[in-house]
């Protein structure tokens, strides 16, 4: 498995049936094609779709939130962007699943602007981790070995203390009240590895054997 | 009974300086037809309000490489290079709003409101200069309503009433901006002789004008 196929398969397994669910750009969106027949689970599209299809080649008239020609599922619906961000912000979703340039051990996350070098925006990024029930980020651990978990993130914040989960091709981690919890390691992994890859104190009790992953390699 | 206009008389009604919202979604939804009104009557100094910053050939970031805006309010410009160049040149001036906040703010002027409480943007930049109220102990921003001059309204079907309903994805921003502006002109992909009242979702009274001609299949 690659690294972005270990991070979408392993927070597939997050993803509880009958949950409304919305993917971000990138790694998020493959979590998609690693849910189990087992489970029904809604996306959500913030442009404006209940029952997120695959997508669809040369299709202009439904698109995802990236842009892409995308398909529309039995029984769902298209919005206007408000209706999209009451789902959004009025904590009907529950469950997103976005990339991030930092996070830290308080659950805050940067993910919309390098100052002087990068402002793409912030889109729906911060309506979705502020009002989604469940916010795991799905990132690869280090920028090239340069930790991106941290004690305190240095760009600015998308929002303050809305993390739940993060997920990387080494390791899940937890957001809880009292700092943040290595929960599982990738069996090509150590716990030293996953420590000297990540600045923000981890708190280490039981840790596992990442789930999902473990039997394939 | 709505106007039915052509392009001379929507041409008419442009004026160096104005605000104008453009509906669509990474330009799905966007009426293209009259973006290339707009450049082709060259009026300046716009100030253009739409979710994101289009692309260099596509949507209002045409109107940004054919140097007519003076300012842009949207959630994001990353797909559009040009617009960061030109903020970082101080040549453009960029107002990001988070999308949900952006659509909010909209609804809110057309429908007769100051402005909107949101959590979001709480503890990051978005907050900066911005009042912040407590309702029942939770924090929310003071973000004011947002109307402009004229909205262009795209990926719709009109009847011969001036009644609009959206094709598929195409409707997010529309209906909202159709009720936020002084003068709202739509060109539709189609029109029809009637539209099921079930069906409205922008009732004509919000409609000023209908752009008829090449731009209607």
């Amino acid at each position: 498995m690659t690294d972005k196929q270990i991070i979408a398969s392993r927070i597939a397994l997050e993803l509880n049936d009958g949950d409304l669910v919305n993917l971000g750009i990138g790694i998020p969106t493959l979590v998609a094609n690693y849910v189990t027949e087992d489970k029904t689970i809604t996306f959500q599209a913030e442009n404006g779709i209940i029952g997120l299809g695959g997508l669809v080649e040369d299709e202009t008239e439904i698109v995802n939130a990236g842009g892409m020609g995308a398909s529309i599922l039995e029984g769902g619906a298209f919005i206007d962007s408000a209706t999209s961000f009451s789902f959004i912000r009025g904590g009907h979703i529950d469950v997103t699943v976005l990339g991030a340039l930092e996070v830290d051990q308080v659950g805050s996350l940067a993910s919309w602007i390098i100052p002087g070098k990068k402002v793409p925006g912030m889109g729906g990024a911060m309506d979705l981790v502020t009002g989604a029930k469940k916010v795991i980020i799905a990132m690869r651990h280090t920028n090239r070995g340069v930790p991106k978990i941290l004690k305190q993130c240095k760009l600015p914040l998308t929002a303050a203390h809305q993390v739940n989960l993060i997920v990387t091709e080494m390791a899940v981690m937890e957001v809880r009240e009292n700092g943040l919890h290595l929960l599982e390691v990738h069996p090509s992994y150590s716990v030293e590895d996953i420590v000297k890859a990540t600045e923000a104190k981890l708190i280490i009790n039981d840790v596992l054997p990442m789930k999902g992953v473990s039997d394939e390699n | 009974m709505r106007s039915f206009i052509n392009k001379e008389k929507f041409i008419a009604l442009l004026k160096d300086g104005m605000s104008i919202m453009v509906g669509g979604f990474l330009t799905n939804g966007t009426p293209e037809g009259l973006i290339d009104l707009l450049i082709e009557s060259n009026v300046k100094n716009l100030t253009i309000i739409c979710n994101d910053g289009g692309y260099p050939d596509k949507g209002v970031g045409r109107l940004v490489v054919n140097n007519q805006v003076k300012k842009v309010i949207a959630s994001h410009i990353g797909t559009n290079p040009m617009i960061g160049t030109l903020m970082s040149e101080e040549k453009l001036e960029v107002e990001l709003s988070p999308q949900g906040t952006l659509a909010e703010r909209i609804r809110a002027y057309g429908a007769g409101l100051g402005g909107i409480l949101t959590p979001t943007g709480l503890d990051t930049l978005v907050q900066e200069g911005k009042q912040i109220i407590e309702i029942k102990g939770n924090k929310y921003l003071l973000e004011e309503a947002l109307g402009a001059d004229l909205a262009l309204i795209g990926g719709a079907i009109a009847d011969n009433y001036g009644n609009l309903k959206y094709n598929k994805t195409m409707r997010n921003f529309n209906p909202l901006m159709a009720t936020a502006c002084e003068i709202v002109v739509c060109e539709p992909r189609k029109i029809v002789d009637k539209i099921d009242p079930e069906n409205v979702i922008t009732p004509y009274p919000f409609v000023d004008y209908i752009l008829v001609g090449e731009y209607n299949d």
